[in-house]
């Protein structure tokens, strides 16, 4: 056999790519050109592209921003957009019917929102959760108004029973469920009666109060916030037992679980919402009448829930079963492992997916314009009522659904870059 | 347990939590009591408010005339039926409604799905924008938006009037777009029609038999026929020969302006069209999406391992990717189908009358039998989600990939 | 690792080599965007001869052997197989890619197919030959890879060696004249390792034309008839087997080998 031998002597530099492959002319190539077909598709996409724009650009740039009527848009110019119903009606899309001298209230609320979501998401801050915890009161106090004092009650009232279990625990009663019972009964006991004395009391010592807004004068984008956010965060807790339950192997809780959440996932949330419109106060004492904004939130956490406990079961199912094994040999008990072993991982895989559950409701709020709440897309038909605006369709639908784009679609990028950052993780 | 190894032991109450024999069975029927208490303090509420509104619980409501008019029905129904007969032309225009849109919204997104991954840049990402488009807005928008386009900027019938009318039909004068509908011709069965559906089935007949002849001559000799030019010259040639040779018994009874309105044809209505067109654009940008995440599941490693045993990509495709991809795109393809029909029943937002529209809207306001009405609404519905997500169930089991 | 142990007593497999050239590249150059991966890659494979390729992670070997049967595009120079020279015409391909077997790290068994039909599926769509035959002779290559008993089972039944040997008798159910092997046992565990290196084995003393892309050196030492190394996208050394081990000539050789030998 010949000899095979051969030691390379001159190190061959790495050359650049011949031209096609690179530059601008190569992405071109490789990108747009590289078959006949690909051309082809290429020449019919531009043709779509430029069919799209070619009305919509000079309708949309031209429109007319301040005109007292859609008569006098199409007085000016009948061939573009009327963008004056939004300039004239653009607080009516975010706040609905509060007074105008009270938008401060929303506004602050959602400011207040956001940097509440940062300690959760980011861990770098989370030595301000304790803003997130009392976030929610606040937010209702801002936005129905009314006395501080009867919404502080409740977090004393919780702040009490929490440190009641805390020195019963340590002091007095060993066994843990005990005195879980007693601190529970101690609240019981503080919201039952000294809750309104103290709220009272407190009023008059330090009267701190907003003017009262009912319910009805909320819409716009503040309705839909009010409905997705309070759902998404009330039905958290819910969720998360629900997806235990449904991991449980005890046959009845497991079963209670399964039938709630199929339930719910079985029927429209239209069904839902009319439940909570028309048939809820049947389901209550005799005489209980509360607010539909309200009952509406409570049909939303339930709906949601559902969902939720899905999406956290298939972060629980993402797990390898020796956490489980791994926590149970460490002389952990059940409700100590799910806290401090499986939930944090569970939960760190499943933010992409209540992210996304939150997209879903969020886009879902615009239902409760069936029930005559006037959410954005309930306040078209409102605007559309006023006879200046009356025949106006695209300039609004294009407003509204452009907000909704933004919100949501943002909001999918940040759970698909979670998702891209949890794979790379691991 | 006294043949056990455990020492004996008195039984005392905290045992019923710590011991992990009764701890179980102690924490079910805790929760069972709670259950069934809250239960029986809803249905008490509900009793006693229904007893002060003078209501019982009944469901004789259903067999009373209805009184009111559906103006698209696919069963027969005047106002003089009965509420079940209203609540069941609702069903029916839910599941009509589900049903086209399921079909319409499955075409668009596998195309979109597949078109999403093209390697021409332009094409993708026009895809994208169709994608996060048309899912980052709510549906209910647009189906209103759908809605207003197909009221607002369509012509009136009056316009089609005339000698130079400001509007004119498609398709040589066969289907006209209104404001208050589009209008379509509607086939006339004439006599002999029926030999044509025979010859037809006939045709199908032959393609399923010479599809099976080359499986088996695939199986014996390895050889490939080229069935599919067979099948559609099979599927076209005999009917359309039995068409003429019938002197065409089937004709088209087009459309025609009678009046301010078209007359014949077949006619469906803008609240249909809006509203089964939108959701199918809607759940299509979600179909989309699981097409590509599923063909994106199978590892580029088959791509290749076929590859290198010499296939083509329209092979690998039907034998490799497909095969494997399915398994992955079907379970959430078929909820996505259970979420449309779900929410067709925002058909309410553009007057269909869909179940939520009759029995749970118009029967429920004229009876007052909210309770029962919401019931049987929900009933319907659970039950067509339990069937879907039964079927989901049957097709994972059948379908698993096999693993140790 | 103990190579030096294993190789004494297996002895050196025969050579099968001919005059015919089976694989000839020449001038090959290849680029992942600007990232440039193989640098004028000059290689001749004669028929029956058995190649080893090593180098380190990155060095191009992978992107080498997948150049041969066009998993891979290279954009410089020619690659010619058995004669057909590898361009973008479908028909070269075809014929050269049935012609080449390859073997993956990762198996790459289709998991929606028992092992019988991932082995038959091939000679059935691309060769057509009759389902009766192509049963047979995948029958008779499950018997060679020793697994004749897992016909029937799913991919996902069986260990990582038995789906490493099914993955061989898929491709050499295409009656292949060349294979292909890129790094076939870096995903197995130690005791697979030795199952499938007894196939590879097996095939090189039938006189099969292989290029192996391994770590395997008392594999090297036993079975190749040339042993080549890459780094940086070049060939920097290639020698017989017993030369280039006991006597590198290059610095980056002898560094390599020192990392992979000496513990």
């Amino acid at each position: 056999m010949a000899n095979v031998e051969y030691v390379r002597d001159k190190e061959i530099p790495p050359a650049p790519p011949p031209l096609i492959e690179v530059g601008v002319i190569g992405w071109v190539r490789q990108n747009l050109f590289s078959s006949w077909f690909n051309s082809l598709l290429t020449i019919l996409s531009l043709y779509f592209i430029f069919v799209c724009l070619v009305d919509f650009i000079p309708w949309a740039w031209g429109g007319h921003w301040n005109t007292k009527s859609l008569r006098e848009c199409l007085d000016l110019d009948p061939n573009v957009a009327c963008f004056s119903v939004l300039a004239a009606r653009w607080e009516q899309l975010l706040f609905g019917l509060y007074p105008a001298e009270e938008y401060w209230r929303p506004t602050l609320t959602f400011v207040l929102l956001i940097l509440s979501i940062i300690p959760i998401l980011f861990s770098r801050y989370f030595r301000y959760f304790w803003f997130s915890v009392i976030y929610p009161g606040l937010a209702i106090w801002l936005l129905w108004g009314g006395s501080f004092w009867s919404i502080a009650i409740v977090y004393i009232g919780l702040i009490l029973g929490v440190g009641a279990y805390f020195i019963l625990s340590s002091k007095l009663i060993k066994t843990t469920s005990v005195s879980l019972l007693a601190a529970f009964i101690f609240t019981l006991f503080f919201f039952g009666f000294l809750s309104d004395f103290l709220a009272r009391f407190l009023a008059n010592v330090l009267p701190i109060s907003l003017p009262f807004i009912e319910s009805l004068k909320m819409g716009g984008f503040t309705l839909s916030l009010i409905v997705g956010v309070s759902g998404i965060v009330a039905s958290f807790p819910i969720g998360i037992l629900l997806a235990l339950g449904r991991q449980s192997n005890l046959p009845l809780i497991k079963m209670i679980c399964v039938g709630f959440i199929e339930f719910i996932r079985g029927v429209p949330l239209i069904t839902l919402l009319f439940v909570a419109s028309v048939l809820l106060n049947y389901f209550l004492p005799p005489g209980t009448n509360f607010d539909i904004v309200l009952r509406v939130v409570i049909m939303v956490t339930l709906f949601s829930a559902a969902y939720m406990a899905e999406v956290i079961r298939g972060g629980l199912a993402g797990l390898p079963l020796g956490q489980h094994e791994a926590s149970a040999s460490l002389g952990l008990n059940y409700w100590q492992s799910q806290r401090l072993i499986i939930m944090p991982q569970a939960l760190k895989i499943s933010i992409p997916g209540i992210v996304n559950t939150f997209i879903g409701l969020f886009k879902d709020t615009t239902l409760v314009s069936i029930i005559s709440l006037r959410d954005p897309v309930g306040l078209a038909s409102t605007i559309r009522a006023d006879a200046k605006w009356n025949g106006i369709y695209w300039e609004l639908y294009i407003a509204i659904g452009l907000m909704f784009f933004i919100v949501c679609f943002g909001m999918s990028q940040y759970s698909q870059y979670l998702e891209r950052k949890l794979k790379t993780d691991n | 347990m006294s043949s056990s190894s455990f020492p004996e032991e008195k039984f005392r109450w905290g045992m019923l939590l710590s011991d992990t024999r009764y701890r179980g069975t102690s924490l079910q029927v805790i929760t069972f009591i709670v259950f069934v208490a809250v239960f029986f303090w809803l249905v008490d509420n509900t009793l006693k408010n229904l007893a002060l509104l003078g209501k019982d619980v009944s469901f004789d409501f259903l067999w009373i005339r209805a009184g009111y008019d559906i103006n698209q029905r696919l069963i027969p129904y005047t106002n003089d039926s009965t509420h079940a007969m209203a609540a069941l032309v609702g069903i029916l225009n839910t599941l009509l409604c589900a049903f086209v849109g399921c079909i319409i919204a499955t075409i668009l997104g596998v195309f979109v799905g597949i078109l999403r991954l093209s390697k021409n840049w332009i094409v993708a990402k026009l895809m994208s924008v169709y994608i996060e488009g048309f899912r980052n807005v709510p549906v209910l928008l647009w189906i209103v938006m759908v809605f207003a386009l197909l009221t607002e900027f369509t012509p009136a019938p009056k316009a089609f009037k005339g000698a130079n009318p400001e509007a004119s039909m498609f398709l040589f004068d066969s289907i006209a777009i209104t404001n208050r509908g589009t209008y379509f011709p509607a086939p006339v069965w004439g006599e002999g029609s029926i030999w044509l559906l025979i010859v037809f089935f006939l045709s199908v007949f032959a393609v399923l038999t010479l599809k099976r002849h080359s499986t088996k001559v695939k199986r014996a000799t390895g050889k490939d026929l080229p069935t599919f030019w067979i099948s559609i010259l099979l599927l076209v040639a005999p009917v359309v020969a039995v068409y003429f040779f019938l002197g065409k018994p089937i004709t088209l009874n087009y459309p025609f302006l009678k009046g301010f309105n078209f007359k014949e044809g077949i006619h469906l209505r803008n609240s249909f069209i809006a509203l089964t067109l939108a959701l199918a654009l809607y759940t299509s940008a979600f179909i989309a999406e699981i097409v590509r995440a599923g063909i994106l599941a199978i590892s580029k490693g088959q791509t290749e391992a076929a590859a290198s045993l010499g296939m083509r990509p329209n092979k690998i495709m039907n034998l490799i990717i497909l095969p494997q991809a399915l398994r992955v795109i079907v379970p959430p393809l078929i909820s996505n189908y259970l979420n449309l029909t779900k929410n067709s029943s925002l058909a309410i937002a553009v007057g269909y009358m869909d179940v939520r529209g009759t029995l749970g809207g118009i029967t429920l306001n004229q009876t007052g039998r909210e309770l029962e009405s919401m019931l049987l609404l929900m009933g319907f519905y659970l039950s067509v989600s339990l069937l879907i997500s039964s079927v989901i169930n049957f097709y994972n089991r059948s379908f698993q990939i096999v693993v140790r | 690792m103990s190579e030096e142990s294993d190789t004494k007593d297996l002895g050196k497999t025969k050579d099968t080599t001919t005059d015919e050239v089976a694989i000839h590249i020449s001038n090959m150059n290849k680029w992942f965007g600007t990232f440039h991966v193989l640098r004028d890659i000059n290689l001749e494979v004669k028929r029956g001869e058995r190649i080893v390729v090593c180098g380190p992670s990155g060095s191009g070997k992978s992107t080498l052997i997948r150049c041969i049967n066009r998993l891979e595009e290279h954009q410089k120079g020619s690659i010619i197989v058995d004669g057909t020279e590898l361009t973008t015409d479908l028909k070269n391909i075809d014929k050269i890619r049935s012609e080449v077997g390859m073997v993956f790290q990762h198996f790459n068994l289709f998991p929606h197919l028992t092992t019988l039909e991932n082995c038959t599926l091939a000679p059935i769509w691309v060769r057509e030959t009759s389902e009766k035959e192509a049963r047979a002779i995948a029958m008779e290559m499950l018997e060679k890879v020793k697994i004749p008993e897992q016909a029937h089972k799913y991919p996902g039944q069986l260990s990582g060696g038995q789906q490493q040997r099914v993955a061989i008798a898929r491709s050499l159910c295409m009656k292949p004249r060349i294979m292909l092997f890129d790094e076939v046992t870096s995903a197995l565990d130690p005791e697979m390792i030795k199952e499938v290196l007894d196939t590879m084995i097996q095939l090189a003393e039938e006189g099969m034309t292989m290029i192996c892309v391994t770590h395997e050196m008392g594999f090297a030492r036993q079975v190749a008839n040339r042993v080549i190394f890459m780094d940086e996208g070049q060939i920097v050394e290639q020698n017989k087997p017993e030369k280039f081990f006991s006597n590198p000539k290059s610095d980056r050789t002898k560094l390599f080998l020192s990392q992979i030998l000496g513990h």
